[in-house]
């Protein structure tokens, strides 16, 4: 297992441990998706770690592999000294609540059938709540823990706005005092300024309650705010990964670059050098060989279509895959 | 999709939707009216349904007689009254039979991927046959009774409700609730049951009250071809198969039978069409 350094220099064990993570999907024709390959990252015990790329990364997959949602086609992810997918079925489910997610859709994430008291109260039996009083004590506490209030219990989803989905999605997560909380583009599908409010929330509750948080996400400047540590994705695999304030004061992947350049600035004095991306990304059916980021980078050289770049320790836990970086 | 997962449509406030649909209101009034007549037969029917009169037999419409009497002199308007109890208990009871199956094999391929080829495949082939003709084959199988009749109806359209429910669950099954359900460790039959079967009840609703109006179609037709119901039982079917011998010299002994599947008929589908235009977004001018 991989050891990383705390601020303090102390040595400690990861609480995740991701290690070289794979999912394909098989495609039409025999072929497949090389959705996630490769993927290794460590998450310390109560850090976030934010996980980012665009559309088609991986970076979703990756989330859901780990939780085993889908199940991963290679790898390992070391929870607590276990890994995750060599467990059966059976023993996996005994540890799905120490394991949760919240999802991007706060509209489809909520059984529209079901009132707030049933949604949380599934994930209250989920770890063997008894029935009774304490039962709805405990979802008023939970609603008032996500800044709802606790008569919203007897209401239908519908009657809520994204934002106050949202906060119900977490709650529903948090039900279970998990340890771990996959955050899967938590606010991409909130007004912006209902954005702002439930990451305040879920940086609040990540302190009060020691959690230890993957957040995904496919906008470099809402991690900031949140994450410790950063990975990027692109097309299935790490770019660069790093803590947060070396990824981004010293970005030195030619697609961290880009991404960072294209996020906007909200200081004018302080411009950051346009990098021009072209194109889409290429499809995870047949992805370039070598660097799959070749195809759109602007410092490409012949060399990057030859081996796939490891992904190389630069120090101070920043890692990078780019044949380049030395440069 | 929209249909599946809108919550405003949830069952209390449907109904009075439904009413403020001018012809869907129309159809809830006749079919109102017609479960009351049949429930109420024994009250209403001013004759017992098989009392005989052979001096009065082929009597045409009169006060006495409000529809007429058939050819053993028993009053035609009794026995449609009695007959509206076994036709529409066979169409209610054809719709649960039709539903249980179409539930089990729909909610079995939509939602497990390594049933779904063998199962739609089945449904497929029933598909292919034509409704009458299974369900008369299966009734000459098992034997002409009214439970052998329900089963058969039964068969011939759950592969109707399979499909609907197999669509539906294959859009329910992908989304995020039921992946939270799972990411919480909630067992499989009951994510099938709280997260997907709830959210199917829509659309099965929409097709059961279709499949109601097939099945009384159906039933009549059995009993005219002579595979159904037994004769001595009124059902409107057998009505019409007796009436038929007799229809140049009194008509009315299978005319209002007749005009009470019709009714009854599009008073379904008229219903269905309603709840149809009110779950699906598309065509809903008010959501």
């Amino acid at each position: 297992m991989s050891v990383s350094v705390t601020r303090e220099g102390r040595q400690e064990t990861p609480l995740l441990s991701v290690q070289g993570l794979t999912k394909y999907f098989p495609a039409r024709d025999g072929r497949i998706v090389h959705a996630v390959e490769d993927v290794s990252f460590d998450v310390r015990r109560g850090s976030t770690v934010g996980l980012v790329g665009e559309s088609g990364s991986g970076k979703t997959t990756a989330g859901r592999a780990i939780l085993r949602l889908v199940e991963p086609s290679g790898g390992r992810a070391l929870f607590d000294g276990i890994d995750l997918f060599s467990l059966s079925a059976r023993d996996m489910r005994a540890y799905r609540q120490r394991l949760q997610i919240v999802f991007q859709d706060p509209f489809s994430s909520l059984n529209p059938r079901m009132r707030i008291a049933a949604i949380i109260g599934e994930a209250l039996d989920a770890r063997g709540f008894p029935r009774g009083q304490r039962r709805a004590e405990r979802v008023a506490e939970l609603l008032t823990l996500v800044g709802l209030s606790p008569d919203h219990a007897s209401r239908y989803p519908h009657e809520f706005s994204g934002g106050q989905r949202q906060r119900i999605g977490i709650a529903r997560a948090l039900a279970v005092e998990p340890e771990f909380v996959v955050a899967d583009e938590p606010v991409s599908a909130l007004d912006v300024s209902v954005q702002a409010q439930v990451l305040n929330l879920l940086g609040e509750l990540q302190k009060r309650l020691g959690l230890t948080m993957l957040f995904i996400a496919h906008d470099l400047s809402v991690v900031e705010y949140l994450c410790d540590e950063v990975v990027v994705m692109y097309l299935g695999r790490v770019m660069e990964r790093g803590p947060s304030r070396l990824v981004y004061g010293f970005p030195r992947h030619p697609y961290t670059k880009a991404l960072l350049a294209t996020s906007p600035v909200p200081d004018p004095t302080r411009r950051r050098t346009h990098v021009p991306l072209h194109g889409d990304i290429p499809s995870p059916i047949d992805p370039p060989s070598g660097c799959v980021f070749r195809t759109r980078c602007p410092e490409a050289i012949a060399a990057c279509a030859g081996v796939v770049p490891p992904v190389e320790a630069i120090g101070g836990g920043h890692h990078v895959a780019c044949i380049r970086h030395h440069e | 999709m929209a249909a599946i997962s809108n919550p405003q449509l949830a069952e209390p406030a449907m109904l009075s939707r439904l009413m403020g649909r001018p012809t869907a209101a129309v159809g809830v009034l006749i079919l109102i009216i017609i479960a009351l007549a049949a429930i109420l037969a024994p009250v209403i029917a001013p004759y017992a349904p098989t009392k005989l009169s052979i001096a009065s037999r082929l009597h045409p419409p009169s006060f006495a007689h409000l529809f007429g009497t058939d050819d053993l002199g028993r009053d035609v308007f009794t026995r449609m009254l009695y007959a509206a109890r076994t036709s529409l208990s066979v169409g209610f009871a054809v719709v649960i039979f039709a539903s249980i199956i179409g539930i089990v094999l729909g909610l079995a391929s939509g939602f497990f991927r390594k049933l779904d080829a063998p199962v739609s495949r089945l449904i497929d082939a029933m598909m292919a046959f034509p409704d009458i003709l299974l369900a008369i084959a299966l009734v000459a199988a098992l034997g002409a009774t009214a439970f052998n009749v329900v089963v058969a109806l039964g068969i011939v359209y759950a592969p109707r409700l399979a499909r609907v429910v197999r669509a539906s669950t294959l859009v329910i099954r992908e989304l995020p609730y039921v992946e939270a359900a799972r990411a919480l460790g909630v067992p499989t039959p009951t994510i099938l049951v709280r997260h997907v079967l709830r959210n199917v009840t829509s659309p099965l609703l929409v097709q059961g009250t279709f499949i109601f109006a097939n099945a009384i179609l159906a039933e009549a037709g059995l009993s005219f071809l002579g595979v159904g119901i037994s004769p001595d039982i009124p059902t409107w079917g057998t009505m019409i198969s007796v009436g038929r011998q007799y229809m140049d010299q009194a008509g009315w002994i299978m005319m209002f039978p007749g005009a009470a599947i019709v009714i009854t008929v599009l008073a379904l589908q008229l219903v269905g069409d309603g709840l149809r235009d009110l779950l699906d977004p598309r065509l809903a001018k008010d959501i």
